[in-house]
């Protein structure tokens, strides 16, 4: 028990920065749009975070901070294919690069300096329950907005009449502007959103997983993050099973000496990224799921013929 | 008034060669800008960044050393890229394709002869070629999208090779530090001059250079890989197989990046340390992009971009710049480049009204 | 005295340029309330044109537009729709992977309660025979059923005028009588509608009235019971039409082509499984293939050129040898040669210029490789071959295939097929989007091919044109093939009911 608790904490933590980034990529693809530059969006959320509340001692001001930094990398990315006609995926590639090189420019500073991390809430009433009660109603903020942000994508796509709208662009973009939507301003806004997203599931690397700034500290999370979307057939609710298998996997290789596991350090830093191939392997090779969940029209460019 | 983008009638070819240039200036100037932010003098940084680091002999051939891993991964993503298969794990090749080379080497530390060489870079080309099988394989059977299996497996390489520095590679007399043995003299690339690092793989890069160029240019296996990269579908209706291309592209691509990598290791670095690139496989990617998917133009793309990690590293020397200065440099230099190549097929023209119909008078 | 009531809709001198040609050139329509008017004329005639600026798509140059006697502007497809009219275009709007409601949901101007929507599209499907179940995703349904969605999501606007482009390409003749019977009670209740068609037979049982366009121009406004086709034909293209010129029946030789017993799978569930298909077809005919859209012609074509290679090599003979297992290249040496339907993306490469689009199906049987190495002299001579023995209008042969007018690529990819002198040669529809000129001469160059000693086969949509090619014709119908029949000994509705999947002889479907 005294391992437990902490073990299944720790899949939580592990999977909440994947949650945001995932959530935020499902919606911009789910507009048809694919964009890579999820890992240079996450690393700039979490040097602004951490360099905000740095300055600030706020951190609120820091979430939002990192909130805004995320949105506006994703913006360099929607003018770029949007109004450039840029291909996206070099595109989302040059914005991963661009991000890690920037972050690691004004992370410069922040080396060593040390944060307390995010203040933990404790739900009233709740988090008295015994055992259920630590793990699940004491978190700090990300945390619980990480689940909420599951029922309100889920809620967006599926109930709203906006989502409606951006599901149609994401299938047919010709059909959408046939009908006279704005499938550039749609897919603008959807592409913000994925950013704003990931910056959060940065600022919470930065904030409170391990409260300090480490050059590349995303460690790879953005391309986790793009390979659970596909896992998730690009629906929200599976994306947070996703998130949290992989966070299951991360306690296995932060948890292992202490589970008496013999296996070379580098061996289970190695498991995410095999856990992640062979998602990818086995959602893959069922053409059929593939061909009716993603969205039809995604990674093609926009060409309006009017 | 905003400007709007109007489709030219046919690309302008002009466009295609002046649109790196463009890039280049633009980035400068951010550059400048950037410079001016950070309270560092714009010239002197430009200075130390461009001009410093080619002023000397030793620099120009220092531009070569750099440059050499850049050419050979450029030119083979170059192929791929043109095919439409998205190999971004070339920096996971290059780093296997080392460790095998370097493995080789270590084993015949105590022997001498000329065939040791050749045997190190053709165990750093298969190692490099069978990492990257296992994503054509991963491709062709399952589907499995080629970014992400290439890139998973890069952090796989890395990690593997940490774990053999730590371990089986490790140097038995070297005070327990994560390295390997340096390597014995046979096993080392020869100098192309006394008293500089430049090495004969600079050449075995020129050759990839030319065999690329005749490849793309001239071979029917080039015309594949352009007609698969542009339609599939008349690819297929041509006779060509799309997972003959996948195969052969990210093979190729893979032999070339373990080439690369195990020309860096026995050649300027000399052994096996935890790391052995500093990214190299990523910026092969820019370097593709900006030298237009084209082996001549990856040649002058990889001397270009060698120049700002060198420009990079005098930087930080005489202005104490930090060397992530480079990577923010490189980044923008690739949005430079995306964004001037819409000239290439659209015109800008500005207009009043957003609607570029004409108005009617009744 | 009585003053006859203003027109529902009026154009008066409309007027549309383009760069490089003139669409629409002073043309005058007028509709009256509850009035089926024809709008009549070929590929290119400017139909598509005027219609779009009635419903605010395109701005007319010059002209002006009334409704019920006042002048209006009309400037987007929105205040169209405010002002009544209502547009089932050729090409549908739909989301294959939402459902009919909210489908066209979201084709309205207002969002709706789905579950009061959905009431509205069974009460309208059910009243006008267009059943359509609203939770249904667009990618399970028909053709025939996805243009419901499209009619009826114009219905729910209660509009004055309902416009239709073309809506009969993609039906049987069967669903077409349909279509007919909704028309009429729509038109009874007063509902005016603007059918857009070449299609004359259709005119005449549907329509009263009819404006024929020529080249941009309005030839006549008639009463259509006051024509017949031929007149009506005689106006819509101008001239006298000129039969073919049918060569004198050769004899025809051995059997070029096989199809024994072949079946093929489907590749996924959007495709169509071909099922026990037999077909003989010999040197020196054309044999054509009808059929609506989605019944298997890609799937055959697939099979016949080798991208889909079948499971047993004997289901293909070409000249007498099994040929079902051999790739596309091999069936090009053993000189069989085809055009897909689709052009830029299949037939040719968009990006890539005439020289390296003549190489792609050409080099092995023309031998352009040398010693490893494109031969690029011989390519671009055969490049240029064919754009000067097809009349290919283009700069040069260096550029890309993209930029060439839907017309002159097609006579490009089958001049390239028809200079390498194949001995069977399979066309997906040949002539679609291809001006009247051109298509006359490619329909041409097939007889003569025939002639020639080859075996054609020719699948298309257009029924008219296989009549008018064909020495003997079938139709496809759900992955299976008809019996073929001569040409001269067989009706239009006959073919019709081939296309539906019925078996002439014992008069019931030999679809399972």
């Amino acid at each position: 028990m005294e391992i437990l608790i902490p073990a299944l904490l720790t899949i939580i933590t592990a999977a909440t920065p994947l949650l945001f980034a995932a959530l935020g990529e499902l919606v911009t693809e789910k507009s048809g749009v694919l964009n890579l530059g999820i890992e240079g969006m996450m690393v700039m959320g979490a040097i602004i975070g951490f360099v905000t509340v740095h300055v600030t001692g706020s951190a609120t001001l820091a979430i939002l901070a990192s909130l805004v930094a995320g949105a506006l990398m994703a913006s360099i990315f929607a003018v770029l294919v949007l109004k450039f006609h840029a291909s996206q995926v070099p595109t989302g590639l040059a914005l991963t690069i661009f991000g890690i090189g920037l972050s690691a420019l004004i992370g410069q500073s922040m080396i060593g300096i040390a944060y307390d991390g995010l203040p933990v809430i404790s739900i009233p009433l709740l988090s008295s329950i015994p055992v259920l009660g630590e793990l699940l109603f004491k978190h700090d903020i990300l945390v619980f907005l990480s689940i909420v942000m599951v029922f309100v994508v889920t809620w967006f796509l599926y109930r709203s009449r906006a989502g409606l709208i951006l599901r149609a662009v994401g299938d047919s973009h010709d059909a959408a502007h046939a009908m006279g939507y704005s499938v550039i301003k749609i897919r603008f806004l959807a592409i913000l959103f994925g950013g704003a997203m990931a910056g959060v599931g940065g600022a919470y690397l930065s904030l409170a997983y391990s409260p300090l700034w480490v050059e590349q500290m995303t460690a790879g999370r953005g391309w986790i993050a793009l390979a659970l979307v596909v896992f998730a057939t690009w629906r929200p609710g599976r994306v947070l099973l996703g998130a949290y298998l992989f966070g299951g996997i991360t306690i296995l290789q932060l948890h292992a000496q202490a589970l008496g596991i013999g296996i070379p350090s580098q061996v289970m830093s190695m498991l995410p990224y095999l856990a992640t191939i062979v998602v990818l392997v086995i959602i893959s090779s069922d053409q059929s799921k593939i061909k009716l969940n993603s969205p039809a029209s995604l990674g093609k460019a926009f060409h309006p013929s009017r | 008034m905003l400007p709007s983008m109007i489709k030219r009638q046919t690309p302008s070819k002009v466009m295609v060669y002046l649109s790196p240039v463009l890039a280049l200036v633009l980035t400068l100037i951010a550059g400048i800008l950037l410079f001016l932010i950070m309270g560092v003098s714009p010239t002197a940084a430009l200075h130390a960044f461009f001009i410093e680091p080619v002023s000397s002999f030793y620099g120009v051939t220092e531009l070569g050393v750099k440059a050499t891993p850049l050419i050979l991964i450029g030119v083979a993503l170059s192929l791929g890229f043109k095919a439409g298969v998205w190999n971004i794990g070339a920096e996971g090749q290059l780093i296997i394709g080392g460790m095998c080379g370097g493995a080789v080497a270590l084993f015949f530390y105590e022997k001498t002869g000329f065939y040791i060489i050749p045997l190190i870079l053709a165990a750093g080309i298969l190692g490099g070629m069978l990492w990257a099988t296992i994503v054509a394989f991963l491709r062709t059977q399952f589907n499995a999208n080629e970014i992400l299996t290439s890139l998973m497996l890069s952090y796989v390489a890395g990690l593997f090779l940490n774990l053999m520095v730590h371990g089986p590679l490790k140097d038995p007399e070297g005070y327990n530090f994560p390295e390997s043995r340096l390597f014995s003299e046979s096993a080392l690339l020869p100098t192309l001059f006394e008293g500089t690092r430049l090495h004969i793989g600079f050449l075995i890069a020129l050759v990839v250079v030319a065999v690329g160029w005749v490849l793309i240019s001239k071979t029917l296996l080039g015309y594949q890989i352009k007609v698969m990269g542009d339609a599939p579908a008349a690819g297929e209706h041509a006779g060509f197989s799309r997972s003959k291309i996948i195969w052969i592209t990210l093979v190729l691509s893979g032999g070339v990046a373990g080439l690369a990598g195990v020309i860096e290791v026995s050649g300027p670095i000399g052994q096996l340390l935890p790391t052995i690139s500093p990214g190299y496989g990523f910026t092969a990617i820019i370097v593709a992009y900006v030298g237009r998917l084209h082996p001549i133009g990856v040649l002058f793309a990889a001397i270009l971009l060698a120049l700002t990690y060198l420009g990079g590293e005098e930087a930080q020397i005489s202005l104490n710049l930090p060397v992530a200065v480079t990577g923010v440099f490189q980044g923008l230099l690739l949005f430079f480049l995306l964004a001037s190549d819409v000239l290439i097929h659209y015109r800008i023209e500005f207009k009043k009204s957003l609607n570029n119909q004409q108005v009617v008078k009744s | 005295m009585n003053t006859s009531p203003p027109y529902l809709l009026e154009l008066k001198g409309m007027r549309k340029a383009f760069p490089g040609v003139l669409a629409t050139d002073n043309v005058d329509l007028k509709i009256k309330p509850g009035e089926v008017h024809a709008l009549l004329g070929e590929n290119g005639a400017g139909k598509s044109t005027l219609v779009k600026m009635i419903y605010g798509i395109l701005k007319a140059d010059a002209g002006s537009i009334h409704f019920n006697g006042e002048q209006v502007e009309i400037n987007t497809p929105a205040r169209a729709r405010e002002l009544g009219v209502a547009m089932v275009f050729q090409h549908f709007s739909l989301f294959d992977s939402l459902s009919v409601v909210e489908n066209i949901s979201l084709g309205m101007d207002h969002g709706a309660d789905m579950d009061e929507l959905a009431h509205e599209i069974t009460d309208l499907s059910n009243r006008y025979g267009l059943p359509l179940d609203p939770q249904r995703h667009v990618y399970t349904l028909s053709v025939g059923e996805r243009q419901r969605i499209e009619i009826i999501r114009c219905l729910l606007q209660k509009p004055k005028l309902l416009v239709m482009d073309e809506p009969t390409s993609v039906l049987t003749p069967q669903e077409v009588e349909k279509l007919f019977i909704t028309l009429k009670r729509l038109s009874e209740e007063g509902m005016a509608i603007l059918y857009i068609s070449h299609k004359l037979n259709e005119i005449k049982a549907l329509c009263s009235n009819a404006t024929i366009l020529r080249l941009g121009k309005k030839v006549d406004s008639v009463k259509v019971e006051e024509e017949s086709t031929q007149s009506l034909a005689a106006m819509m293209m101008g001239k006298e039409l000129k039969d073919i010129q049918h060569p004198e029946k050769s004899e025809l030789g051995e059997v070029r082509l096989s199809l024994k017993g072949l079946d093929m799978p489907a590749k996924d569930k959007t495709g169509i499984s071909l099922k026990a298909m037999n077909l003989d077809v010999y040197a020196g005919e054309v044999v054509g293939i009808s059929g609506v859209a989605g019944n298997g012609q890609d799937e055959l074509l697939a099979a016949l050129n080798g991208e889909q290679r079948c499971v047993q090599a004997s289901s293909i003979e070409i000249e007498g040898k099994a040929a079902g297992r051999m790739s596309p290249n091999e069936r090009r040496l053993t000189g069989l040669a085809s055009v897909p339907e689709k052009r830029l993306g299949h037939g040719a490469v968009p990006d890539m210029d005439l020289v390296e689009n003549a190489f792609l199906t050409a080099f092995k049987r023309l031998g352009l490789i040398k010693s490893g190495l494109i031969d690029k002299m011989q390519t671009t001579h055969f490049a240029e071959k064919i754009i000067q023995g097809f009349s290919v209008k283009t700069p040069g042969s260096d550029v890309p295939a993209a930029s060439l007018s839907g017309g002159n690529l097609q006579k490009f990819i089958i001049g390239r097929e028809l200079l390498q002198n194949p001995d069977i040669l399979i066309v997906a529809q040949p002539t679609w989007g291809v001006d009247a000129g051109a298509a006359q001469t490619i329909r041409q160059e097939l007889r003569e091919l025939a002639a020639k000693g080859a075996a054609v086969l020719v699948i298309s949509q257009d029924l008219d044109e296989l009549l008018e090619i064909s020495d003997r014709i079938g139709a496809i119908c759900g992955g299976r093939l008809s019996k073929f029949y001569q040409t001269s000994e067989i009706t239009t509705e006959q073919v019709g009911m081939l296309m539906a999947g019925v078996c002439l002889e014992e008069g019931v479907l030999n679809v399972a």
